[in-house]
């Protein structure tokens, strides 16, 4: 098996991917016209950390059924899953650009039947986390070492069924399953703790029986070491609370709820870009 | 009429569970706090590992049956029909349907038979939802060797199902020969069609009964396969019967009435009558008093009967 430390990729190369997939998600949402990059931008480190260091997963094997599986239940920040899946060798990078054109794998929600390299369809916001459950049960049952690591994101957290799921997590105490939310502070509308608060979020994950870290969500060591830290974690899942910037690396875009839903035009994504280290 | 001897519908889904599980390892069983009622209880008991009873969160139990199904099993999730179909519709259409995951759905308690619980908790829209769910296989199960029988091909195959048992014991009518996508004719005969499913088919046979004491020979099929439906057996009828009188415990909306409507319709059209429930929620009551409250007493039907043979000339 390998683990952490095994890997290859420091801190400082996962920051130049992270780079890579920010102008990724840029041209993306660019070329598509539509598309969510402020979420994508702030979950960016999260996804590269596990899809480039801490997933055992093998793009020469990709059904492995012994792999571990990443559920992004904020399905919307589909981007950088996909951007993150192509740079690791899972399908050709040049079909990034095709995101939500007809005919695309690339559907504007991480999409499982047209791009099966995505463990899990989700969109409707609430049911990811249970098919991490599910998942999860299923390897423990199984007897695979098949961890499961779902993404959450933080107006998800208004939604019953996220507690539903993560109460069945705690209660079957799944500790070949992790929980990373990406609060970023903002949804569609503005602030969540406007709209209506989460928190103290890393309180009600304790309640519901998590093993619970807070972290910076844009520090490659915090990420690395609180995912170390889960692996050894017995008896209990492990919850991460990640705080990330919405829009992260592109200074307009930063903590702007704005940039939920929008896509940049010509000249914001060249600008962004610029600021990435990328073009068009 | 015939003496039938009435069986339950859940016992016979619950006995089938089991046998699933002594025959295959990997078969996995959840349900949400209704175990006793849907009878997963029996498999609960003989394989404890591979029961999860989550409690009250239906949706939620599909989204975990959705995770447990991708990684190659055969899941089955059970609770009343108002919360399969109900409450957990968007889990059911997203991590299930979707996903195409390998996720077995029996429901109980639907329809009016539901009885003293009331109109919250009597399911009349499910087969609505269901069936107009992209790759969804639907199935409501007239008696306990259908149901059986069903139970045993949405296990065969990989990909999604619902399934709609009653509360209430229902009367054997069938051998449990079923197949998806075949009616199953009960009853053989020219002047008319009867085409009923659930409770319904024992009071379409005693519709045809009354009718042939008349000299009037109706064909009664059983459509327990809503989906795949098998619309040759429905242009079959029209074409030789002539018309067609459909029977269901259903929101007569958007049912087994619509469905034969359409493919008739647009197959070869004939006279067509829909007896089901008219666009109402249900009530607290005798569950078969209900039944006779709501559009579904076999007096009607017989009427109905009659209104299409006048139609098609049989009688003045």
């Amino acid at each position: 098996m390998s683990g952490p430390q095994e890997s290859s990729a420091t801190p400082d190369e996962l920051s130049a991917t992270a780079r890579q997939i920010r102008q990724d998600i840029i041209r993306m949402t660019y070329h598509a016209g539509s598309g969510h990059p402020g979420g994508s931008l702030s979950v960016t480190d999260l996804v590269t950390a596990l899809v480039f260091h801490e997933l055992r997963i093998d793009p020469e094997h990709p059904e492995w059924p012994d792999r571990d599986r990443l559920v992004l239940s904020k399905g919307h920040a589909a981007p950088a899953l996909y951007s993150a899946l192509a740079h690791r060798g899972f399908f050709d990078p040049k079909i990034l650009r095709t995101l939500r054109e007809l005919g695309s794998p690339l559907q504007g929600h991480v999409d499982h039947r047209k791009l099966p390299a995505v463990e899990a369809s989700t969109g409707c916001l609430g049911q990811g986390i249970g098919m991490a459950v599910g998942m999860a049960l299923d390897a423990r049952l199984a007897r695979r070492p098949s961890r499961v690591y779902a993404i959450l994101g933080d107006g998800e957290c208004q939604a019953g069924l996220t507690w539903e799921a993560l109460m069945a997590g705690g209660h079957y105490a799944l500790d070949n399953l992790v929980v990373i939310l990406d609060r970023n502070g903002l949804e569609t509308d503005g602030k969540t703790e406007d709209l209506m608060g989460i928190e103290p979020i890393a309180e009600k994950f304790r309640a519901f029986r998590y093993e619970t870290s807070e972290i910076d969500g844009h520090s490659f060591p915090e990420i690395l070491e609180a995912l170390h830290r889960a692996r050894s974690t017995h008896g209990h899942p492990t919850a991460i609370v990640a705080r990330t910037v919405k829009g992260k690396g592109v200074s307009f875009m930063e903590n702007k709820h704005a940039w939920h839903g929008k896509p940049p035009n010509r000249e914001e994504a060249e600008r962004a870009l610029a600021e990435l280290g990328g073009t068009l | 009429m015939p003496e039938w001897k009435s069986e339950s519908l859940r016992d016979a889904y619950g006995q089938t569970l089991v046998e699933l599980g002594d025959r295959d390892p990997s078969i996995v069983v959840l349900d949400a706090d209704l175990s006793g009622s849907t009878r997963t209880a029996l498999f609960g008991k003989k394989y404890p590992d591979r029961f999860f009873n989550v409690g009250v969160m239906e949706p939620t139990m599909m989204t975990i049956a959705s995770g447990l199904a991708l990684g190659g099993r055969t899941v089955f999730a059970s609770t009343f029909a108002v919360f399969a179909a109900g409450q957990a519709y968007n889990a059911v259409r997203q991590s299930v349907c979707y996903n195409r995951a390998n996720v077995k759905i029996v429901a109980t308690h639907g329809g009016l038979l539901v009885g003293g619980d009331g109109g919250t908790h009597q399911m009349l829209e499910d087969i609505a939802l269901m069936r107009s769910l992209p790759g969804m296989t639907v199935v409501v199960p007239a008696d306990a060797p259908t149901t059986r029988a069903a139970v045993l091909a949405i296990a065969s195959f990989d990909g999604p199902a619902y399934v709609r048992l009653t509360r209430e014991n229902l009367p054997v009518l069938t051998d449990g020969q079923f197949a998806l996508g075949q009616a199953t004719q009960l009853r053989e005969g020219s002047d008319l069609t009867i085409v009923a499913i659930g409770a319904m088919l024992a009071r379409a046979l005693g519709v045809a009964e009354t009718l042939h004491q008349s000299g009037i020979e109706a064909r009664v099929l059983d459509f327990a396969s809503i989906k795949p439906a098998d619309e040759k057996a429905l242009l079959r009828a029209a074409r030789e019967t002539g018309a067609i009188l459909t029977m269901e415990e259903h929101n007569v909306l958007t049912g087994l009435g619509t469905l034969v409507a359409s493919a008739v319709g647009t197959g070869y059209p004939v006279p067509l009558r829909q007896v089901g429930v008219p666009d109402l929620f249900g009530e607290s009551g005798d569950p078969w008093k209900l039944l006779d409250n709501y559009g579904l007493s076999e007096k009607h039907a017989l009427d109905e009967a009659w209104a299409l043979l006048k139609v098609r000339g049989k009688v003045s």
